[in-house]
């Protein structure tokens, strides 16, 4: 048996004994020179295993003296290859591994790349499914900014409000689950409509949290809109102009804050966004408090429309009666000989697409996420590619925190709210 | 969108100004694409920007493989004032996968064409900072090719480090 090969570097001891100190008795002298702090400049690592970055987000950051000069975002810790793997899936077995990218946004993630394979098909979806995805896209906005809220008012010290908002998330969570059985990476939404009808007293119980989550969203608002801490790290912090956040690209919440109400759900209504009545809260400036403010009235806003959608639910089927893309009903596979074949042939082939390229945009809660797919005319998609906000907002970060005191940066990241998973997928 | 005879007019008002820029439209489920040679995607983003057509939404890569020119590049526009989205499409070969870069126009594309460089090895020239994006900068390979095989990576462990060969250069 021959001894197994050791790395270089594993004799730690014998280097340890190498290490010199006096490099760091000349750094510290140098300490006592007069001129120290004036000129020097110091770069040091953000991240990425830092509770503040909300994931994986390794910022270079070089300061001087407690001023940021210049930040570069390194990004792809967790870079999964969700996009080469949903080539690699028939389409509806895509759904799931597509959800994972935003993992705050999962509803969002399959919306996007359902649409995008519907418009592909040329398949109509049912008016009341078009209305229990709105309901639940809406409900997990509102988780999806609860999350971001707790956790940037952690990063400001204000540890009560993480509780308050992860007890309301839990309850959103709780009504996914009780329509479709998971509480994250639902796969609820499908192509042609979604997974299953919500189940008896779904309805109820969503009402009441919409009833109940605007009133506690005041109460939030009240506890942190009287803080001078909160008031004074985001008042006037991390401005920047709205043409150059549309020179980088940035949409939603972010460019909202600037006074510019592009909403893709009133610009472009999809999925029945023009039955429902909603307002675009905006902001002024486009600083830091501009930014939490809109993100707060949008839950309140997210809690009418899901509201809406569920008092106006209309009759008729959850799924598309094409049995070329959607599962036949269970009953029908014990006597009917075409429900079986159709059933067979969509679980272990999948459907075919019709060759084309298509964009699919929607608003989702960090801005325009959309689903680039490109079909080739087999079951599988040959590319899928997710325009991610987080993704794109991330750019201007530099711009937002560059001058800025480095406690600054820490409150200007919470608010531009970066989900590192679909900025790596 | 521009509907279908939308789109041919536009794209005969880029061919008058820029000679040889458009090769083609297609219009497919209501969206309309102009497909344009490599070397003048600038002036046409420029002119389109001119049109009202200011937001670059997204950049997209993509193989085409075994297809040849191999490589696409797929522009996003949108033009927030008439809410119209129009997109502007490129190939290129593998053995040039050359493509003047957006970045200095439109700041947005830095990420994006740093994206399509990293996974599919389309180098854009002119970019201020061409890097890979998302893989290690030691990586060989772009994984984003159609014929780059899904797996065989090997996953390093402290029960298996000493099996997997030169795992620690």
């Amino acid at each position: 048996m021959s001894t197994p090969v050791r790395p270089p570097g594993s004799d730690y001891r014998r280097q340890e004994e190498s290490i010199s100190l006096t490099p760091v008795d000349q750094q510290i002298a140098e300490l006592d020179t007069p001129d120290f702090g004036e000129t020097e400049l110091l770069t040091i690592n953000f991240g990425p295993h830092h509770p503040a970055t909300h994931g994986v987000l390794r910022l270079l950051v070089t300061l001087e003296g407690e001023v940021v000069r210049d930040i570069r975002p390194y990004i792809g810790y967790v870079h999964t290859g969700i996009e080469k793997t949903a080539e690699d899936k028939p389409y509806w077995k895509a759904i799931p591994v597509v959800e994972r990218m935003d993992y705050l946004a999962y509803y969002f993630n399959a919306y996007a790349f359902c649409g995008a394979v519907e418009t592909l098909l040329g398949v109509d979806v049912p008016k009341r499914a078009q209305y229990l995805r709105v309901a639940h896209l809406e409900l997990n906005r509102v988780a999806s900014h609860l999350v971001w809220l707790g956790t940037s008012a952690l990063d400001l010290g204000a540890i009560s409000i993480w509780w308050y908002c992860f007890r309301d998330r839990e309850s959103v969570l709780d009504l996914f689950e009780y329509s479709s059985g998971q509480r994250m990476h639902t796969r609820y939404i499908q192509v042609g409509g979604v997974m299953e009808d919500v189940p008896p007293g779904f309805v109820a119980k969503a009402l009441r949290f919409c009833e109940d989550m605007p009133k506690r969203v005041d109460e939030y608002g009240a506890i942190l809109d009287k803080n001078e801490i909160v008031l004074r790290r985001l008042r006037d912090t991390g401005t920047v102009s709205e043409e150059d956040l549309l020179a980088l690209g940035v949409t939603g919440p972010l460019l909202r804050a600037t006074g510019n109400p592009w909403d893709l759900r009133k610009a472009a209504p999809y999925c029945s966004y023009e039955d429902f009545d909603f307002k675009i809260p905006v902001g002024t400036v486009g600083d830091n408090y501009d930014r939490y403010r809109v993100r707060l009235a949008e839950i309140k806003e997210s809690c009418s429309i899901a509201k809406q959608a569920l008092l106006g639910l209309p009759e008729g089927p959850y799924i598309t009666e094409d049995r070329k893309v959607a599962l036949p009903p269970r009953h029908e596979l014990a006597t009917s000989m075409e429900a079986l074949i159709h059933h067979f042939k969509l679980v272990t082939e999948g459907y075919r697409v019709p060759p084309g390229e298509v964009y699919h945009p929607i608003e989702s809660p960090r801005g325009e996420l959309a689903c680039f797919v490109r079909s080739d005319g087999s079951s599988k998609p040959a590319r899928v590619h997710m325009r991610d906000p987080s993704f794109v907002n991330l750019q201007a970060f530099r711009k937002m925190a560059e001058g800025s005191y480095i406690a600054d940066l820490i409150a200007t990241l919470a608010m531009l709210d970066p989900i590192l998973g679909g900025i790596d997928r | 969108m521009p509907d279908a005879p939308g789109l041919e007019l536009l794209a005969q008002e880029i061919r008058a100004e820029h000679e040889g820029s458009v090769l083609d439209t297609e219009f497919f489920r209501d969206q309309a694409a102009v497909i344009v040679a490599p070397r003048q995607v600038g002036e046409v983003l420029e002119h389109l920007r001119g049109k009202g057509f200011s937001a670059l939404m997204s950049v997209h890569g993509l193989d085409y493989w075994p297809e040849e020119p191999r490589f696409g590049v797929q522009y996003e526009l949108l033009d927030m004032r008439a809410v119209d989205r129009v997109a502007v499409k490129l190939r290129v070969p593998l053995d040039d996968p050359h493509v003047p870069s957006v970045t200095p126009a439109f700041p947005t594309a830095n990420f994006q064409e740093r994206e399509i460089f990293d996974h599919f090895g389309v180098v854009f020239d002119g970019h201020p900072d061409l890097r890979r994006i998302h893989m290690p900068e030691d990586y060989e390979g772009h994984p984003q090719r159609r014929d780059f095989p899904i797996g065989g990576e090997p996953v390093l462990f402290t029960h298996n480090e000493h099996k997997i060969p030169r795992y620690y250069q």
